[in-house]
């Protein structure tokens, strides 16, 4: 039985041959839906202009414009996850991103099988089934992507460190525990993006380590945060 | 070691690191990507000893997460694969598909029967009492294939759009639906069941019918070229999608996800065979089937020693390197 925290959890992990683990964000149906409906539009104008720019071929030009309907409506997800980093304009978009599930990049065969499995997915409307099938699994997987063994996850650019604010060092009261100093650490490296108010709404939680209320709790942890992470005075 | 300590040894490896993961990814045969590739691996591995320890050290989440993306992407960049294409294909035709085709007989032959046994049933209890096909087509489609093959309907009659229009028509269309029949069959091959039914009986009450109506010789010459290349095309993408179904009924030894995974990897295999038969059969339909001006029993030939050969090399080709 998994403890409650991972039940609840995106993440996923793959073991590598280096003897790491890679964790995997997956991502869940609303991106995915919205990535889909961008790369429609993109299909169906494409369409519209291939109709227009033929139009004068007359037959000739109806068969090319059939020609690539077929091509669109099967290969556009194909030629992109394949050639461009397993992700379609709208994955792009989205910064998501199609890969094997474990942790490669999709390869030929899985992505013709999770694009043509599309057509069962996409039954009896709007993806019902595939719909279905995402929210009875842990991997936000379709139909598609369970017969591929493939997954789609988010793909974010890593932000480049946020330094602490500068400010005194202080040694916390007493020796703490590893996962503790972590989340001192991880306060002090996220205080930038939160509001003055939520940081002492914070720091005032620990109240076995401060005395102190409001500014100065939080300045109080800061210190701390940077003691632990072991920056020079 | 403490994280600050820490950071300030390695950013300098991690920016190129990840200046080299640029490279890579957009490019992979820009000479200064070769260059970086060639110690890529030993930086890679440097870097996945440096996400264990800092994992180990309990540093701080957002570190992590940052070395974990830079892990994760040098991983996709080592571990991708690349095979050749051109002979790939060519001793695909050659010898795999002919051999993968004839792994599944069995399950060829059910299709077989699923898709013929209605066909000719339908076809001869419509040619017995023609009304029996408003059971399953609506009078508009009727009239449809009933001036579609009339014997003084000139090419110019025919649906639409000349030869090039039609091909790429028929690419569309048929390609579809043998792609549909190989889907469908995830849901535990009921779909691929039905539409190979539905399809049977449908082609045999039109046929039924026409041959009542004593239209058969416009129809038949214009079918007999391509059919070959076009039932069995759909037929062996049927036995894709009865295999995935299969799977998932009946797993065997392995998981339900296991057997699928397999069944898909060989079932998308064969189907690549298909969309070789369906754009033949495209192409036979828009360029010789549609000209009427070749005499019947050419039509007649040419249809026959499709019927001879496709088979002969589904079961013979690649027999040698076995």
């Amino acid at each position: 039985m998994l403890p409650p925290a991972e039940l609840l959890d995106t993440l996923r992990a793959v073991e590598t041959p280096e003897g790491i683990t890679l964790e995997l964000r997956l991502a869940g149906p609303a991106p995915r839906a919205l990535a889909w409906l961008i790369d429609s539009l993109i299909k169906y104008a494409v369409l519209l202009g291939i109709l227009l720019g033929l139009g004068f071929l007359g037959e000739t030009g109806i068969g090319f414009w059939f020609l690539s309907l077929f091509l669109l409506e099967w290969f556009y997800p194909v030629l992109f996850e394949i050639y461009w980093n397993g992700a379609t304009p709208g994955k792009k978009a989205f910064a998501l991103q199609v890969i094997n599930d474990n942790g490669t990049p999709v390869d030929e065969s899985a992505s013709v099988i999770r694009n043509l499995l599309r057509a069962a997915d996409f039954l009896p409307l709007f993806y019902c089934f595939g719909l279905v099938s995402m929210l009875m699994n842990r991997e936000f997987k379709r139909l598609g992507d369970l017969a591929a063994g493939t997954v789609v996850i988010h793909r974010e650019r890593p932000s480049e460190p946020i330094p602490l604010p500068a400010g005194p060092l202080r040694r916390p009261l007493f020796p703490l525990s590893l996962a503790e100093q972590r989340v001192i650490i991880d306060f002090g490296e996220r205080s930038a993006t939160l509001n003055p108010a939520r940081q002492a709404e914070l720091a005032e939680l620990l109240t076995a380590l401060y005395s102190e209320r409001n500014a100065d709790a939080v300045a109080a942890l800061l210190a701390n945060a940077r003691w632990l992470r072991g920056e020079q005075g | 070691m403490k994280q600050q300590l820490f950071e300030d040894r390695y950013a300098p490896f991690w920016r190129v690191f990840a200046e080299r993961l640029e490279l890579l990814e957009q490019r992979r045969d820009r000479p200064d990507a070769v260059l970086a590739t060639a110690a890529f691996p030993a930086a890679y591995r440097q870097l996945c000893q440096q996400l264990a320890i800092a994992r180990a050290r309990e540093y701080s989440p957002l570190l992590l997460e940052r070395l974990n993306q830079l892990a994760l992407r040098g991983y996709q960049q080592l571990y991708r694969t690349r095979p050749g294409r051109l002979p790939a294909i060519l001793s695909f035709i050659a010898e795999d598909f002919p051999k993968l085709v004839r792994r599944e007989a069995r399950l060829f032959w059910c299709c077989c029967g699923l898709f013929w046994l209605p066909l000719l049933g339908m076809g001869y209890a419509v040619h017995s009492h023609p009304a029996l096909i408003y059971s399953l087509l609506d009078p508009d489609q009727v009239a449809h294939f009933t001036t579609l093959y009339q014997p003084e309907a000139q090419a110019g009659d025919r649906p639409a759009a000349g030869d090039v229009g039609m091909l790429g028509y028929y690419i569309y269309n048929n390609i579809s639906i043998g792609f549909r029949t190989f889907a469908a069959g995830i849901l535990g091959g009921i779909g691929t069941l039905f539409i190979l039914l539905f399809n049977g009986l449908f082609l045999g009450a039109v046929g039924g019918y026409l041959t009542a109506q004593g239209l058969g010789a416009v129809f038949y010459p214009f079918v007999v070229g391509h059919s070959a290349f076009e039932l069995t095309g759909i037929l062996l993408a049927g036995v894709a999608g009865l295999k995935i179904g299969l799977a998932l009924v009946a797993p065997g030894r392995f998981t339900r996800i296991q057997a699928l995974r397999e069944a898909a990897t060989s079932g998308v295999r064969l189907l690549y065979g298909v969309v070789v038969l369906l754009l033949l059969a495209a192409l036979i339909e828009a360029f010789w089937s549609s000209n009427r001006a070749l005499p019947v029993t050419l039509k007649y030939t040419v249809g026959a020693a499709g019927w001879l050969l496709l088979p002969l090399y589904l079961l013979l080709a690649g027999r040698r390197g076995a």
